[in-house]
């Protein structure tokens, strides 16, 4: 594409062309209604002057007959200047005036008429008249006109000022539009560099942004921090797929190790069996991480949403602390459910009871008062009883799901982070756990549109999920599966309609 | 359980030949089809205990094998398989006809017992029970009793549902996760013991101060009802 090709592509010249007929057209209207008002004015001016001529020559009449009405034509048409008369017979034959020649048959028609005609003693090229032509008694027939050149000077100087105008318009306009556009041609290739830089690989390049704080400035801002947002949404998942490669590869390390020591030292078949028997409880938990973190991805692209249904989570609580209890109690802890009721939200009943049997868990784990040494294990001594409160309220528009601890809580400067895949704190790392848990329940949170909250429970910790609850919830609730098996004797396993 | 005949549609061979020596080791017989035409064909012909059908076949997906074999009003239980172990996908493979479903990657153990329980469903489907027994333990469903020996023994609802379910598939192995899914109606993993613990208590209620155990712990897999001394 040549410069001049890609110049006449540009947005901004088309615009200007665009502008530039406007303009004509504009310009065009305007002097075309000029022109014609003038026309309408000397034309006026012309049949007034006409008027005044007959009036006068009619008083003649009136007063000396056709006689009178000769002589004042005769000495009028002889004036410099003078308008046009003619009076002729009624067989057409010149009395008298200064109309040397009329088309044929322009005497016949009385009234207002614009014709071609001649001057007495002039043999140039026909001209052009308006006149009035009146019968009078006898037949005599009397022209009086006005000359038309006037007019058609007056016309050919506005035509002239028009193409003139028009001209210098469309080459002011051009250059001008050549001038814009290749401004802006010049600032969008500068951008267009940049991005291609950019595609090649310099992340961290911008587009430049002059600083004039026009809207191609805008732009360029607005772009620049998108790429900002991109590049710290890259950055996130590098760490994020940093971070599952280094947390796997432990594990998978560990397996590794178990199966080169029994083939090392392994000495009996017993030996072999309990190596490959941990070696499967290692990839069972290995399987889970990949799980969770399989379920964590998912719950954050939303790809579950059509999968919602409406149910009541006050179920969901009471279930699962159900469920936890005795764990609990063999834990030494004690287990408290508050739930209110009908607290109905649109949402996925699986994966809000599995963020909640994550955080019920976490809670167990590392919900134990801080005051308190970790005791050995098998130790029959329990410690003072660690309290866990499960809990599910409305408040305002949301369904707030929380479990609270009395243990050493989270640091305020820790609580974002603790929420990220993989993240364990200085503390827990001795005990079983894959740091998965408040990111699923994070994730799961963010796909139902609510959060998740990490608040003291002075002592402890209280972890908060914000669920937006269902407006004008018209829930029937669905015959949970399980009642169904109990009605139903021989159709259990798994139900069918497990929805 | 008596030698159960299944068909196993799998398209990946390892996996595949791995089921089938797992499963005759087992003591039961299992073919093998390819894919889900082959598998579709065999289904409609053999007569099979339990067919166990990968989600994702080459010539024909294992939902379309499902649903054409439930047409044909073919009701051979149907365990899906499959990589997608979300639970939507386990609704939808539910929803076309699927009789149960199991995530890969999968302990054989937690397959075997998921294919007897379909097994032995196909062959009691006719009757309703409302009264179990095992050894000396006796449930009353209507009534919601339990007795052993003669004795009664109260039980939290949801105890009496867990044993319920031991003793509704008794002789049976079942897993925690089948536990979970039936008597909780959740399908998650829940990471820690808490099964086990439902389940000590439960033995603790039924077994404490008789000499027979009934409630056993099968290692590696899961837990049985059954009747020790016989």
């Amino acid at each position: 594409m040549t410069a001049l090709g890609k110049l006449i592509r540009t947005t901004a010249f088309k615009l200007s062309l665009a502008y530039l007929l406007i303009s004509a057209l504009g310009a065009g209207a305007v002097m075309g209604w000029v022109a014609w008002n003038v026309k309408k004015l000397v034309d006026e001016q012309i049949a007034s002057t006409v008027e005044a001529e007959i009036a006068g020559l009619s008083e003649q009449y009136a007063r000396g007959g056709i006689r009178a009405l000769v002589d004042v034509v005769e000495r009028r048409a002889r004036q410099p200047g003078a308008s046009l008369y003619l009076v002729t017979t009624f067989a057409g034959e010149t009395i008298a005036g200064n109309v040397a020649d009329l088309p044929a048959g322009v005497l016949q028609r009385p009234g207002v008429v614009e014709t071609s005609y001649q001057r007495q003693g002039d043999t140039e090229a026909r001209r052009r008249a308006l006149a009035r032509i009146f019968v009078l008694p006898g037949r005599f027939r009397l022209l009086v006109g006005r000359d038309l050149e006037d007019r058609e000077t007056l016309n050919g100087v506005m035509l002239r000022a028009l193409t003139t105008s028009l001209l210098w318009l469309t080459i002011i306009g051009t250059a001008g539009g050549i001038f814009v556009a290749s401004r802006v041609l010049r600032r969008v290739d500068a951008m267009n560099a940049s991005a291609q830089k950019i595609m090649a690989g310099d992340l961290a390049g911008r587009l430049p942004v002059t600083g004039s704080n026009d809207e191609l400035d805008r732009l360029a801002q607005n772009l620049n921090s998108m790429l900002e947002r991109i590049s710290e949404l890259m950055n996130g998942l590098r760490e994020v797929s940093d971070n599952i490669a280094h947390d796997l590869k432990t594990p998978l390390t560990r397996l590794r190790n178990r199966a080169e020591e029994a083939l090392r030292s392994a000495s009996s078949q017993d030996d072999y069996r309990a190596t490959l028997e941990r070696m499967i409880d290692e990839s069972d938990n290995l399987i889970r991480i990949f799980n969770a973190l399989l379920m964590i991805a998912r719950a954050e692209a939303g790809t579950d949403r059509q999968a919602m249904r409406a149910f009541d989570v006050s179920t969901v609580v009471t279930d699962l602390a159900e469920l936890y209890e005795p764990a609990a109690e063999d834990a030494g802890a004690q287990l408290s459910v508050s739930a209110g009721r009908d607290l109905i939200i649109m949402g996925n009943r699986e994966l809000v009871g599995q963020a909640l049997a994550n955080l019920i868990d976490n809670a167990l784990k590392y919900g134990a008062q801080s005051d308190l040494p970790l005791l050995p294990q098998g130790a029959n001594v329990l410690p003072k009883r660690m309290d866990v409160q499960v809990s599910a309220r409305q408040v305002g528009n949301a369904v707030e799901i929380s479990v609270a601890d009395r243990g050493p809580g989270i640091a305020v400067a820790d609580r974002e982070r603790v929420i990220g895949r993989f993240v364990r704190l200085e503390g827990s790392r001795s005990r079983p756990g894959s740091g998965l848990g408040l990111s699923l329940a994070s994730a799961v949170a963010q796909l139902h549109h609510g959060e998740l909250r990490l608040e003291d429970n002075a002592p402890g910790l209280r972890v908060v999920i914000a669920l937006p609850a269902m407006i004008n919830a018209t829930y029937v609730p669905a015959a949970s599966p399980v009642e169904a098996t109990r009605r139903l004797p021989h159709d259990d396993a798994t139900p069918r309609n497990a929805s | 359980m008596p030698d159960m005949r299944l068909l196993i549609i799998e398209d990946d061979r390892d996996a595949a030949n791995y089921l089938v020596k797992a499963f005759r080791e087992s003591g039961h017989s299992a073919d093998h089809a390819a894919d889900g035409l082959a598998g579709y064909e065999r289904a409609c012909e053999g007569d099979y205990d339990v067919l166990i059908v990968d989600r994702m076949l080459p010539r024909m997906d294992g939902l379309t094998v499902i649903g054409g074999l439930r047409q044909q009003k073919i009701d051979t239980p149907v365990l899906i398989l499959s990589a997608l172990g979300q639970v939507d996908d386990r609704v939808k493979g539910l929803r076309a006809g699927g009789d149960d479903y199991l995530a890969k990657p999968y302990a054989f153990s937690e397959l075997l017992a998921r294919v007897e329980v379909l097994a032995r469903r196909r062959g009691s489907s006719s009757g309703e029970t409302t009264h179990y027994r095992v050894g000396d333990l006796e449930l009353d469903r209507l009534a919601h009793k339990l007795t052993r020996a003669g004795k009664e023994i109260v039980l939290q609802p949801r105890e009496f549902r867990l044993l319920e379910y031991l003793m509704k598939h008794a002789g049976q192995v079942v897993t925690r996760t089948m536990l979970l899914e039936n008597v909780w109606d959740y399908h998650f993993d829940p990471q820690t013991n808490v099964i086990d613990v439902h389940i000590s208590r439960l033995r603790s209620k039924i077994d404490k101060g008789f000499d027979v155990p009934l409630l056993h712990t099968i290692r590696g897999a899961g837990y049985m009802v059954r009747d020790g001394s016989r």
